[in-house]
């Protein structure tokens, strides 16, 4: 009996718990909206208000009509789909090829690029700034673009999928006639869609909150992403709470709506993606 | 032979790219690491003079490097134990038989990781604010003095490091409860026949189940610590009195605001040779612990 009452009180700690966590998680995120739907001033009081006295959307109208946030959501939604396509084009081809595809050093190679892995992406950030402005790339979209072109944890994430196809099916249509890149096109990709789904969240993701790179290649204020443009923003408004609380709503719903929508794609992918050490 | 040839035309497009725009660049901060690369190497390349390992000796002289290793490890080593600690007990949590709503929780926990790093550090600052603050007024409840978190050299490490805490556990969290579900059935009934309280069965079940995912976690998360850069950067611009100044904000501002490319490849190069070092003695130890 007593033992049935301690079991009954851990069970409720654990519910508190879990609850207690969950608001920690969130509030910032609640915060954030109430605050961004103030008037200008009102965020700057003691006791910090919870919610607005009364809803504006008066900050949202100020970033669109002055500060050009429209751009800087256009350039981010511009360069994270181009780059979302681009690491597709790129990445499934040579995952499949390295999974059930042969060919020579095909071992050799795929263990180089997992080896590459370990080396922080800052390392080749200086040389690769000045490999673009040599190709008069800087200052352009296409900076932002090329390190997407492809990644070795694409080719991995695919290639870990695509070892599921059974060899029989490639031989059978082999058999039929079938060329490679026919093969590729009407067997391969369809089996691969949900890995194809789970690059395109990941790739996009990242682009959309990539921060150091787009910051260092575009300096022009027109070509700025979202984070960019925000970080640039809150230097000059610091004391602007109401207006950068909607800049980062602005930031964060689309790509928090996007995982909300296809969370199953992206764990999948971050299991995946972790057994890589 | 006709398969291996259309191999070749599957992968040559990504190994062209990621040779030429990653494996290429990192020999060559190899190499601009050893000369005086600067702002008038910048504008002629006929400036350029081989070095040796002067950029590597002048770095060990700096202190603000040494500042900004200091500030570095601080969070490494303060911010992975802490972090690994809330994604074990949020993965525990959502891994228990008796609490409810689960899949809703495993959502909220998750969705810090997918906020864009300076949004939430817009937010953030608003949360730590001296005198606005959310936290400070919370502080105050417990009848706690307002702490100045960005503003006060010794508070605004702990303030970032409570920042990556929040965005980052639910990362790890997936991965220890996918690592918590694999462990087998039995084990748990066994320790239930032994008569095994809840602790026994962390201790013995649990803990030595959960060690090769605890440890992928750990090198994983090291790494990430490891790259510090937009938190200072938005927060507190590497103050007050550079108490925020990490690697990669140092390697930023040699770089890209001075110029200093050589020096700044010598920085790229030290961080990796740590990041690189210390992973291999996790590795070791682990295998040590293991035999």
């Amino acid at each position: 009996m007593k033992k049935l009452m301690l079991n009954g009180a851990m069970k409720g700690a654990m519910n508190v718990a879990m609850v207690l966590a969950g608001l920690l998680a969130v509030f910032p995120l609640v915060w954030m909206v109430s605050v961004s739907l103030m008037r200008p001033g009102e965020a700057s009081a003691f006791p910090p208000p919870l919610l607005p006295a009364e809803a504006t959307l008066a900050n949202y109208r100020e970033l669109f009509a002055h500060a050009g946030i429209g751009r800087y959501l256009f350039n981010s939604l511009l360069l994270s789909t181009g780059a979302t396509l681009l690491s597709l084009m790129f990445n499934v081809s040579a995952g499949y090829a390295f999974a059930k595809l042969r060919f020579a050093g095909r071992e050799r190679i795929f263990r180089t690029l997992l080896g590459a892995l370990v080396i922080p992406a800052q390392v080749a950030m200086l040389p690769l700034f000045l490999l673009l402005k040599q190709l008069g790339l800087v200052n352009t979209y296409g900076a932002v673009l090329v390190p997407a072109l492809a990644s070795v944890f694409g080719i991995f994430l695919v290639r870990q999928y695509a070892l599921s196809i059974p060899d029989a099916l490639l031989e059978a249509a082999r058999m039929d006639g079938a060329g490679e890149w026919r093969i590729f096109r009407a067997i391969v990709l369809p089996l691969l869609t949900p890995i194809l789904v789970t690059l395109a969240i990941f790739t996009f993701l990242g682009t959309w909150n990539d921060f150091m790179w787009p910051l260092i290649v575009l300096t022009d204020k027109d070509l700025y992403t979202l984070p960019v443009a925000l970080a640039a923003l809150s230097r000059e408004h610091v004391q602007d709470n109401e207006l950068m609380m909607a800049g980062s709503v602005l930031t964060i719903a689309p790509v928090l709506l996007l995982f909300l929508g296809l969370q199953r794609y992206y764990i999948q992918g971050l299991l995946v993606g972790s057994v890589k050490g | 032979m006709k398969v291996q040839r259309a191999a070749w035309c599957f992968v040559a497009p990504a190994l062209l790219a990621i040779g030429v725009f990653f494996f290429l660049p990192v020999a060559a901060a190899l190499a601009m690491s050893l000369t005086d690369f600067d702002i008038y190497a910048l504008a002629d390349i006929g400036n350029l003079r081989f070095v040796g390992l002067r950029n590597y000796i002048e770095l060990l002289q700096t202190p603000l490097f040494w500042r900004a290793l200091g500030n570095t490890f601080y969070f490494v080593i303060v911010g992975v134990p802490l972090s690994i600690a809330a994604s074990l007990g949020a993965a525990l949590l959502l891994n228990s038989r008796v609490t409810m709503l689960k899949g809703l929780f495993r959502t909220v926990y998750f969705a810090p990781v997918v906020t864009s790093l300076v949004a939430v550090a817009v937010i953030w600052r608003y949360v730590l604010h001296t005198r606005y603050g959310m936290l400070n007024y919370a502080l105050s409840w417990f009848g706690l003095e307002p702490v100045d978190w960005l503003g006060d050299p010794d508070w605004a490490m702990p303030a970032i490091i409570l920042f990556a805490v929040w965005k980052n556990f639910g990362y790890n969290m997936i991965i220890l409860l996918a690592g918590l579900q694999s462990i087998p059935h039995d084990l748990y009934e066994a320790a239930d026949l032994d008569g095994a309280g809840a602790w026994a069965k962390f201790r013995w079940v649990t803990w030595p189940m959960l060690g090769p995912t605890l440890l992928m976690v750990s090198i994983l998360s090291m790494s990430g610590y490891f790259q510090l850069f937009a938190e200072p950067y938005v927060m507190t611009q590497g103050g007050p009195v550079q108490s925020t100044v990490s690697v990669l904000y140092f390697m930023y501002e040699q770089g890209f605001k001075w110029w200093n490319l050589g020096v700044a490849s010598a920085v790229a190069f030290v961080l990796f040779a740590i990041m690189f070092t210390i992973t291999l003695l996790q590795l070791r130890v682990a295998r040590g612990l293991d035999a």
